[in-house]
């Protein structure tokens, strides 16, 4: 406020001063509102295992939740002072309405960048790269798409998972019953109780949710890409000093390598080594200073 | 499935469950305390005798109790931030949306208890020279509520129940709680039965507790 | 605020299918509901009002049971925890074989929920009625069966029109929480259609207006309904 009064003073005083005391003092968009309330909002999956899940404790944490610690470690140097973390769950459904509506900031999960959802949202770098695949029982004899003919698939709302089976289905003309559930826990639960043949959404999700089951030599993952899904975090649209900021943290990650301690913090228990195309998408966003 | 229940996922689970039903409690108080001045407001409003209150209420009571909370929920979680330009969080998205929508129903509880005080008493508040706002706040409102503390408190329980459907927009309450540790640990059964038994165990007492306020009542 | 309006999009293809089929949905739920929860409801309500202090105890059992749990407690019981609870082959088929368990989970849990309501409606309903008339059924030599049959029951009914036409639109209401085991009803069409299109506003407002206007047609046929039933001599109970 008191820095607002200063630059009507500087208004009146010279044009050339004030584009000065502007640079230094006032923001716009997300970093006035999280200057202005002291706290920047989280959005945080339930489980979207290893990027952003709850623990035992029901916190989030995750690959994602951790690439967000350090984005707000940015933006509290940005602004000068320390700001609060205030998490908020999300799902599949919730998170664009919820960033666009403002309830959360910065959504540190584990979606797709695509263009049809650019034109609600913006996105920052790429940290991850996966696609759709199949989860089943390791008996079900399911090994690709076209055997769920007659069969049936649980599939989240709100996924792009969910509209890439969708389309393949239609189109191969394979006749496969779905339930439509809230998250991957219901989604991996539907196909344990036995009520679902297959549960589908990106690779590397199945693997995660595989490695947090009680039997998990029951299960495998199973088939072809079925789509190319890269994640990045989501951040308002037209609010490119905001994206700045979080990719300008994301590409001292990538340089300074940092990112290959906490790539390993979250994959090498699932035995997941980084991919040619991730290293890759990694050297080409680390943008020099 | 059912020869291997374990029980120990409840207790190990107890801290997370009580933080949401202290979150379910506190979202039905500040309901029902938000809804009954609402709703006490719209029934005066329908019973004012100026058409354009009384109509606007009318509507406004029958469009709410039109409609399913769950929409109503879904309206002001994902809308009312969009809308007002700034976020005010789920739990205050959820509050706005049980008070507003509890209002329509507690407005017609209101307007049975303040008919159900005689009209003779109103025309005496006249004859000393009361005005409409006056007799209704020194004669009228006090014995209505006298007459309706059962009817407001089944009305509370039944809100209760309804914080459940915060389900819907994730925010963790006490049925939340309870089915986030259900899928994460796969663990349905033992969670669900607890989680029915508990509001069973709340909401029984609190309609035992009725029931035993309108006997004394009757007395 | 910035939002871009576009009422268009509820009108095209398949948006407004899907909002169709969602009240398809709905309508179908709250209907097969309301036959369930209207004729468990009547048995529980008699058994509440007969003389056998054990079918009285019952009956009161079940009001409390089922009205003290919420409703999407209930919906969870009945479509996650029951086919885990019975016998490996039945849990199997209430979960695979069964044509469509979300859409009978809903019914079911929806009509045993609401049949709790009516009861208290038929009961009350029942009590409202003078003993002299039961007293003077039984003195013309019919049994108990048929002084509820003939003599309780069809007065009782046709006091209750509109306290039971509550009921019924409660059902039509409640039948959104089937969303959450995953039946694509209206209220879920209309979040996929706010999802898909990103035009929030118009799509719950589309699911709103549709929620009204049935609400608003079966009161006005309740209403005149109950006026071509309305007994000479009885009040009828519903004041709205």
């Amino acid at each position: 406020m008191m820095f607002k009064k200063i630059g009507v003073l500087a208004l009146g005083l010279s044009a050339a001063c004030l584009t000065l005391e502007a640079s230094a003092t006032e923001y716009f968009g997300t970093l006035k509102k999280i200057n202005d309330s002291g706290t920047i909002m989280v959005g945080h999956r339930e489980s979207s295992v290893p990027f952003s899940y709850l623990n035992e404790a029901q916190e989030p944490i995750g690959y994602s939740i951790d690439l967000c610690i350090q984005v707000v470690d940015e933006v509290s140097q940005v602004l000068g002072k320390k700001v609060n973390v205030e998490y908020v769950p999300i799902n599949g459904k919730t998170r664009i309405p919820l960033l666009a509506n403002g309830s959360i900031d910065i959504e540190c999960g584990s979606t797709t960048n695509n263009l049809t959802r650019q034109k609600q949202i913006d996105y920052a770098h790429t940290t991850f790269i996966t696609g759709t695949k199949l989860l089943v029982r390791k008996d079900s004899g399911i090994n690709e798409v076209e055997d769920l003919e007659g069969k049936s698939i649980a599939l989240a709302q709100g996924t792009t998972n969910e509209r890439a089976i969708k389309k393949i289905a239609q189109e191969k003309g394979i006749t496969v019953k779905i339930l439509s559930v809230k998250d991957h826990a219901q989604g991996f639960l539907a196909l344990k109780t036995d009520r679902v043949d297959a549960y589908s959404t990106d690779d590397i999700l199945l693997y995660g949710l595989i490695s947090k089951a009680k039997n998990p030599q029951d299960y495998e993952v199973t088939g072809r890409f079925l789509s190319y899904d890269p994640y990045a975090l989501m951040v308002r649209q037209d609010d490119s000093a905001f994206r700045l900021v979080v990719n300008r943290r994301l590409s001292a990650l990538f340089r300074s390598g940092e990112i290959n301690s906490i790539y390993s913090k979250w994959f090498d228990n699932m035995n997941v080594p980084m991919s040619d195309m991730l290293q890759t998408a990694i050297q080409i966003q680390t943008f020099p200073q | 499935m059912f020869g291997d229940l374990d029980f120990q996922v409840v207790v190990d689970s107890l801290p997370l469950l009580w933080e949401g039903l202290q979150l379910s409690f506190a979202l039905m108080i500040l309901a029902v305390v938000g809804g009954m001045i609402a709703g006490t407001g719209l029934a005066l409003m329908r019973l004012s005798g100026n058409r354009l209150l009384s109509g606007l209420a009318a509507t406004y009571v029958n469009l709410i109790r039109s409609v399913p909370l769950i929409l109503v929920i879904f309206w002001f979680y994902f809308l009312i931030p969009l809308v007002i330009g700034r976020p005010i969080g789920g739990f205050y998205s959820a509050l706005i949306a049980f008070v507003l929508f509890e209002a329509a129903y507690y407005c017609e509880i209101m307007r049975a208890g303040i008919q159900s005080v005689s009209q003779g008493q109103v025309s005496s508040g006249k004859a000393s020279g009361l005005n409409y706002w006056q007799i209704q706040r020194y004669i009228v409102l006090p014995q209505a509520f006298r007459n309706m503390v059962p009817i407001l408190i089944t009305q509370a329980i039944i809100l209760f129940q309804d914080t459940s459907l915060v389900f819907v927009v994730s925010l963790r309450d006490f049925m939340t709680a309870s089915s986030i540790v259900a899928d994460t640990h796969g663990r349905l059964i033992e969670m669900y039965l607890f989680a029915a038994l508990v509001y069973f165990l709340i909401c029984f007492s609190g309609s035992f507790f009725v029931k035993r306020l309108k006997k004394e009542i009757a007395r | 605020m910035k939002y871009n309006w576009d009422w268009g999009i509820l009108f095209s293809a398949p948006y407004m299918d899907w909002l169709i089929s969602g009240l398809g949905w709905t309508i179908s739920v709250a209907l097969a509901a309301w036959v369930i929860a209207f004729s468990v409801g009547s048995i529980v309500g008699v058994a509440r009002t007969v003389p056998n202090r054990a079918i009285r105890a019952i009956g009161t059992a079940y009001v409390e049971l089922f009205r003290n749990i919420p409703l999407l407690v209930q919906m969870f019981l009945w479509y996650f925890v029951l086919p885990e609870m019975v016998p490996d082959d039945v849990g199997r088929w209430l979960k695979r074989e069964m044509p469509n368990p979300e859409y009978f989970s809903a019914v079911i849990c929806l009509g045993l929920y609401t049949a709790s309501r009516v009861a208290e409606q038929v009961r009350a309903g029942i009590e409202a009625i003078s003993t002299g008339l039961s007293s003077a059924g039984y003195a013309a030599g019919l049994s108990t069966t048929q002084v509820y049959l003939h003599v309780l029951l069809p007065i009782s009914y046709r006091q209750i029109v509109l306290p039971l036409t509550n009921e019924f639109l409660t059902i039509f209401k409640n039948s959104s929480l089937a969303l959450t085991i995953g039946l694509l009803e209206l209220t879920a069409q209309s979040q996929q259609v706010s999802e898909y299109t990103f035009q929030s506003f118009e799509a719950f407002t589309a699911a709103t207006v549709i929620y009204v206007a049935v609400a608003a047609v079966v009161t006005l046929i309740m209403h005149k309904l109950e006026h071509l039933m309305y007994v000479p001599g009885f009040i009828g109970t519903g004041d709205k």
